[in-house]
Parts: C-alpha cells; sequence; structure tokens
C-alpha cells in the first residue's frame, strides 16, 4: 500500500446508529422519485462506504431513480450530475430522505 | 470502457525522456486524447486490453520528444480493483515499487459534465504532489446542454493550469501542447486541498462556485434513447437482434474479402510453381508458407470486421448498456454486467477478455471469469468453424430466411456462451465465503458518436497483432508439420517396393505423408481419439493446434494440398478412412463433424492464453486446472456430439 492509498483509506464517514427504524433508503425509490443522501447503513464495509462517496454519493446529495432494468435490476440512479446503475443491495445500503 | 487498443508489440523505449501520465475516471476521454497527443507513435503493451493494460506512447514538444502513459481509469486512489492499484502504484512517489517509472508530471482529466465528481478524484491526485495541469474534455457537451464554467476562474480556485480540450481532434490539443512544452512553469497549489471527507466536500462546493460552474441539462438526447434501448420489451428484443446481426455480419460481409485473399494466395502459389525449379523448396512453399499461412490469412477480413464492431459498441456507449441489460443475467452466475464485457470481448480473443477482467474488482469474480473466458468463441476459432462448418452444408442451405450455415454458427457462439457462464458459476461457487463481497456500480456514459480515429486504431491493432501472431507461432508450427510430414524421405526403390507409380506426383506425395514422422505420431494417439471418429490426419491436425487453433486449418490444408494441390477443400470432403472396421467411410461424416466442432468449443487451444492466464493469475495452478478440464470436457462432450449425430443420421 502506497503513501496516499493508506491516507484515503483511512477516511471516516459517519453512519447513524439507531436512527429511526425502517429507515427510507435508495432501493425504495420509484422511478422519478427525487431524495437526498442522509447517512450510509451500519453494517456496510468501509470500504464500500469510502467508494460510494467517491463516486459522488455523498450526504447532501441529491438523487434521483431514473430507471429500472427489464428484469427490475440493476437500477439506474441520477447524482452528482451524472447517471450510475446500482444494483437493490448496494441501494440499499444509501439512506436517503424523501422530504425534499 | 472507452479504451481501443488491443495488439502486440513491445512499449517504446522511453527511459529517460520526460514523462506525462493521463490519469482521470472512466469515460472521461482519456483514451481519445491519448490517442490525439501520441498519434501513430503509440506503442501498445505486449498483449490487448481495454484500456487496463499500460499504454506508452512518445510525442514531439517543439525540439524535444516526451513520452506520454494512458493509466487505466479510475474514481479513486482508495484502490478496489487491479487497474485502479496500477494508477497508485505508478503514482506513488514515495514507495517505489521496482520497474514502474514515476511520470514527471500529471494530465488530469476532468469530464466537464460531471466536474462535481471529478473534482474529488483531483483533490486526491494533488495529494501527490507531482505537478498536474488539468484537462477539461467534453467541454462541447457542456455548452450543447447549457452548462457553464470559467476556465481561468476554476485555474485560480484549483492552483493549477486548466486546459479545456473540446473533443479528441487533434487541432484541439494545441493550447494542451503548448501548456505541456512549459511544464516547469506550472503553478501548484500553496496548500494542498482536504482528504477528510466533510472538507472535500464543502471544498468541491467553494471551487465550482468560484469557477461560476453551471450544472448542464441532462443529456436529452441520451435520455430518448435510453427510453427504446433500455426499454423492458423493445430494448430486450433490441439487444437480441443486435447480438444476433453481429454475428450475422461478420459472416456475410466479410465473405467476399475472404474470397479476394485467398485468390491473391492463388496467384502467388502459381507465381511459386512457376518459377522455383527445386521441387522440394517449391513444395516446402506452396505447402508450408503459402498453404500454411495463407489460409490462416484469409481470415484477416473477419477479424477485422469483428473489431470494427466491437470498437463501435464501446465507442457509443451501448457496451455499457448491454452489461446493464445483462446484469440480471449474469447474476445467477455470480457475476455482474461488467464480466458480459470481458466475455464480450472474448468473441474476439481471450486475452483482451481476460484483460478486461482487470476491471472487476472483486478477485472471485476475476477468477471465475478467467476460468470461463476462454470457452468463448474467439476469432481463433472462426477458421475452424468456417471450414467445418462448410464441409456440412452448403452456402445456399436455408432454414426459413437464414443461412443454415449461419444458424449453425450462432449456436455454436451461443454454446459456448452458455457453457463459459456455467463454468464461471462452477468456479464463483468453488471460492464462496472467501474475501470481501465488493459494491456494484456502473456508471452510464452519455452516447456519443464512435470516433473514426479509435476505431481505427482497434482495428490496426488487432490486425497487426494477428498478423504478428501468423508470422510467428503459426508460421513456425506450419513449418514444423511440414518438416514432420514429408520426412523421412523415401526413395525411389522403396516407392516402387510399394508399387506407387512414380510419375504420379500426388500418389507419392500421399504415400510420404502417409508414411512420415507426423503420421507416426497421430497414430500413437488414436486409441485417444478413435471414440470420436478421428483419424490420425485429423489428430495430427488437433495437436498441431494445441499451439493455435487456426493451425488445424493450415494443418489439414498441408495434407490435402498434397493429394490435390488444385482442389484442397474438395479433397478434404473426399478423404476416407484408410483403416479399421470403419475404412472406407467419409473421414468428415457429420458425426464426425459435429465431434470437431463440439471438441473445438471446449478444448483450450491457445499458448497465448494459457501465458495471460498465467501472467494474470500470478500461478500455473489456474492455467493448468483450466486445460486439463477443458480438455476432459472437450472429449466428454465431442463423444457425445459423435453419438447424437450418428444416431438421427
Amino acid at each position: 500500500m502506497s503513501y496516499i492509498s493508506d491516507q484515503m483509506s483511512q477516511r471516516q464517514l459517519a453512519s447513524d446508529r439507531g436512527a429511526a427504524h425502517a429507515p427510507v433508503t435508495m432501493a425504495d425509490l420509484e422511478r422519478g422519485d427525487r431524495a437526498r443522501v442522509v447517512s450510509y447503513g451500519d453494517d456496510v464495509a468501509a470500504s464500500t462506504v469510502r467508494r460510494l462517496f467517491d463516486l459522488g454519493i455523498v450526504p447532501g446529495a441529491e438523487v434521483e431513480m431514473v430507471r429500472r432494468a427489464p428484469l427490475r435490476d440493476p437500477v439506474i440512479f441520477r447524482v452528482a450530475d451524472y447517471e450510475i446503475a446500482l444494483r437493490s443491495a448496494e441501494a440499499r445500503c444509501i439512506r436517503v430522505d424523501l422530504a425534499t | 470502457m472507452t479504451g481501443h487498443h488491443h495488439g502486440g508489440g513491445s512499449v517504446a523505449d522511453t527511459a529517460g525522456l520526460r514523462r506525462f501520465a493521463v490519469v482521470g475516471s472512466p469515460n472521461s476521454g482519456k483514451t481519445t486524447l491519448f490517442n490525439a497527443l501520441t498519434g501513430l507513435h503509440a506503442k501498445t503493451g505486449n498483449y490487448p486490453g481495454v484500456t487496463v493494460a499500460r499504454f506508452e506512447g512518445t510525442m514531439r514538444l517543439g525540439d524535444q520528444t516526451v513520452a506520454v502513459e494512458d493509466l487505466p481509469g479510475t474514481y479513486s486512489l482508495d484502490p478496489i480493483s487491479p487497474d485502479e492499484q496500477i494508477v497508485v502504484d505508478v503514482l506513488d512517489t514515495k514507495h517505489h515499487a521496482d520497474g514502474v517509472e514515476t511520470p514527471d508530471a500529471l494530465l488530469v482529466l476532468l469530464d466537464a459534465t460531471t466536474l462535481r465528481r471529478s473534482l474529488g478524484l483531483l483533490a486526491q491526485m494533488l495529494q501527490t504532489e507531482l505537478p498536474i495541469c488539468v484537462v477539461l474534455t467534453f467541454t462541447d457537451d457542456l455548452t450543447r446542454r447549457h452548462g457553464r464554467l470559467d476556465t481561468a476562474a476554476l485555474s485560480r480556485a484549483l492552483g493549477v493550469p486548466v486546459v479545456a480540450v473540446a473533443n479528441g481532434q487533434r487541432n484541439a490539443v494545441s493550447a494542451l501542447r503548448q501548456a505541456m512544452s512549459d511544464v516547469d512553469s506550472w503553478s501548484s497549489p500553496v496548500v494542498p486541498p482536504p482528504t477528510a471527507t466533510a472538507e472535500v466536500t464543502a471544498w468541491v462546493e467553494s471551487v465550482l462556485i468560484a469557477a461560476d460552474y453551471q450544472v448542464p441539462d441532462v443529456d436529452v438526447r441520451t435520455r430518448r434513447i435510453d427510453a427504446v434501448l433500455l426499454h423492458p420489451v423493445l430494448g430486450t428484443a433490441i439487444f437480441v437482434m443486435t447480438m444476433f446481426v453481429f454475428f450475422q455480419t461478420i459472416f456475410t460481409v466479410a465473405a467476399p474479402l475472404q474470397d479476394y485473399v485467398e485468390q491473391f494466395f492463388g496467384w502467388l502459389g502459381e507465381l511459386v510453381a512457376m518459377w522455383v525449379p527445386i521441387p522440394w523448396l517449391s513444395a516446402f512453399l506452396s505447402e508450408a508458407v503459402i498453404g500454411g499461412v495463407g489460409g490462416v490469412l484469409v481470415f484477416l477480413p473477419q477479424i477485422m470486421l469483428l473489431f470494427v464492431l466491437i470498437a463501435l459498441l464501446e465507442g457509443t456507449g451501448y457496451m455499457a448498456r448491454a452489461a446493464f441489460l445483462m446484469d440480471r443475467v449474469m447474476a445467477p452466475a455470480g457475476l455482474e454486467g461488467r464480466a458480459f464485457v470481458a466475455l464480450l470481448s472474448s468473441v474476439a480473443c481471450a486475452i483482451p477478455g481476460i484483460m478486461a477482467t482487470r476491471s472487476l474488482p472483486s478477485a472471485k469474480d476475476r477468477l471465475a471469469t478467467i476460468m470461463g473466458v476462454p470457452l468463448i468463441t474467439c476469432s481463433a476459432r472462426l477458421p475452424v468453424y468456417i471450414l467445418l462448418i462448410g464441409m456440412l452444408f452448403d452456402s445456399a442451405d436455408r432454414v426459413g430466411p437464414f443461412s443454415a450455415q449461419g444458424l449453425v454458427m450462432f449456436a455454436l457462439y451461443l454454446f459456448g456462451a452458455i457453457s463459459a457462464l456455467t463454468v464461471a458459476a462452477i468456479f464463483k461457487r468453488l471460492t464462496a465465503g472467501t474475501g470481501p463481497v465488493l459494491p456494484f456500480y456502473m456508471e452510464m456514459p452519455p452516447y456519443q458518436m464512435p470516433r473514426l480515429q479509435s476505431v481505427a486504431a482497434a482495428v490496426t491493432t488487432a490486425a497487426t497483432a494477428f498478423l504478428r501472431k501468423v508470422t510467428s507461432i503459426i508460421l513456425a508450427t506450419t513449418v514444423m508439420l511440414w518438416v514432420l510430414l514429408n520426412l523421412p524421405p523415401r526413395s525411389d526403390a522403396e516407392l516402387a517396393a510399394a508399387s506407387v507409380d512414380t510419375s504420379d506426383d500426388a500418389a507419392v506425395s500421399a504415400f510420404v505423408i502417409d508414411h512420415s514422422y507426423a503420421a507416426s505420431i497421430g497414430r500413437a494417439v488414436e486409441p485417444v481419439f478413435d471414440p470420436l471418429g478421428f483419424d490420425w490426419r485429423i489428430n495430427v491436425g488437433i495437436l498441431s493446434s494445441l499451439a493455435a487453433r487456426e493451425v488445424f486449418v493450415a494443418t489439414l490444408g498441408q495434407v490435402a494440398a498434397a493429394q490435390n494441390p488444385d482442389e484442397p477443400r474438395d479433397s478434404l470432403a473426399k478423404m476416407r478412412v484408410e483403416t479399421g472396421p470403419d475404412a472406407g467411410r467419409l473421414l468428415f461424416d457429420p458425426p464426425t463433424i459435429a465431434a470437431l466442432l463440439v471438441f473445438f468449443v471446449y478444448a483450450l487451444q491457445c499458448m497465448s492464453t494459457v501465458a495471460v492466464m498465467r501472467r494474470e493469475t500470478g500461478t500455473w495452478r489456474w492455467p493448468a486446472l483450466a486445460w486439463v478440464y477443458m480438455f476432459v470436457v472437450a472429449w466428454l462432450m465431442a463423444l457425445l456430439a459423435h453419438t447424437v449425430v450418428a444416431s438421427i443420421r
């Protein structure tokens, strides 16, 4: 591991433990829904959280559900001004707030 | 998925030159810019890949020559896949890995339409403390979609030079060339940007405001195309049609071009017969060199066409959609959509397919895909399939509106794909429970017109790699085979003793081949292949094809040409089994052809693939395992095919 990647892998992102029961996640969004990213799930691996952050899925960012694949999964979202496909498993890791 | 390099050759000797590295996220236009900067001076690595191998080129800046390196696309310097690790290794100035040269300066590509995300990567790049020049790409898209950006203000906010490049065309990079020749005066930020997550987000926001950034509108064109191409019913139908047309095109369009190549070698053969008086030399040239190499070169048009189609699918952005549509289909095999791209690249050649697995973050996925990739019908199988299918069906045979030949070919491709997925699923299951579960994500880039230069680059490098293969491993194998097929020489007395008419050239060469070293080897392995209906001649072909599949065609060509030099194809079709209980039956009868086709679907007859598997997995264990399992499956499935076809006749 290099100096830079060491430094990058030590980044911390808070997950809000003990949040409201059954929080809304990106996987719950229907086509055309817009929401704001709140936090990441409690049991999500730290490396996954850091990657989601690097992809622009950061707390405070607005996400829009664009469309589902013909077989329901994966799902295309618009976030940080571009479109990205996530599987439901990943989308469930991202808590969102629908009231915008 | 913007890469268009395929091919061989060694990286140019760039030691001592000033080095620039092109870095940026996938789809940021790196490869296009790299092609525009280095032009025809680009040298690809030893093996092809889709921007996952390292590519290097040189360019002139005034009176000096500089080296430019195209690094794999990455979203972060916090790597989760092998190709992202390469970027970190190259950029690491502090602990240096052996054999990796650190660049002297970085050209960091930022897609102007996704600036918010791209700036996060730039913040990480600035931590390297290497001189950085920001290259803004897709600024024409930004304007078209009513976005706005003040380049000079962005440069002030970042503290590094910023150059806008509207598109990858040569005249658009002159400002960048200017900046590159002035690298010593590049400014650097007084304080590097923060690394803590909340601060980075705030820093990005402040830079965007300072640069007067106006987010571009949603790309209406892409949304409209996606509404059709990703439509549940329509999109799926178009996907299946695209795949079908893909394979039909390779056949129908290439056929007339192949005829020209064939005619050229026929003409060359006549010249040799006319001008080379020494009989053995004339035979060597016409059989080993022209017959062997020419027989394989006939497939150059098809291979080039295949790479054109793949480059078009990638260049337009449809490949990402294909991966999106196929993701759920790949899931039962434990794989993701990007593995589909690796598998589709393998239609050209297993080597770029194996290389493309570097974009898969999960080591388990990589291994499972690598083990399945060699089963995908590659272009090296094409010559063999075409030859054998041609003996099975006439080109005029139809099944409904489709050509019977094309249909069998489509079935073989489908067969290979299903087998590859099955194998991948088995290996995924075997390695289950080890290693972390990595996230799946895939960017959907806007649709674009494919760039002619990128398509041309992909095709030329593919053609060069094929020609190199033909003039090295294939030529060597055919020459060796010719020697084995023609030794030991027979004296007239021996021929007379065997009551061979010495005035009949065809009869003499048939006798020589029949009693050659190659024949002895072919007969020695007969017990293994006898149940499949193969005789010693096919066995010699199979053994020679272990070096490269195409050699099979060349070998049969040599054997056939010896008997009837004018009509080798005709003589193949009329060959009969010489000995044993089946003596007299046509050698290439439908059960045997079916067995051969199926054998070629499964067997790992490619030294280059074995070598790349060794390199990519770091051990001989996986290639050895792959070779053995594929041979066993090939034999069993060929026996099954032989039995089934024999029983329904």
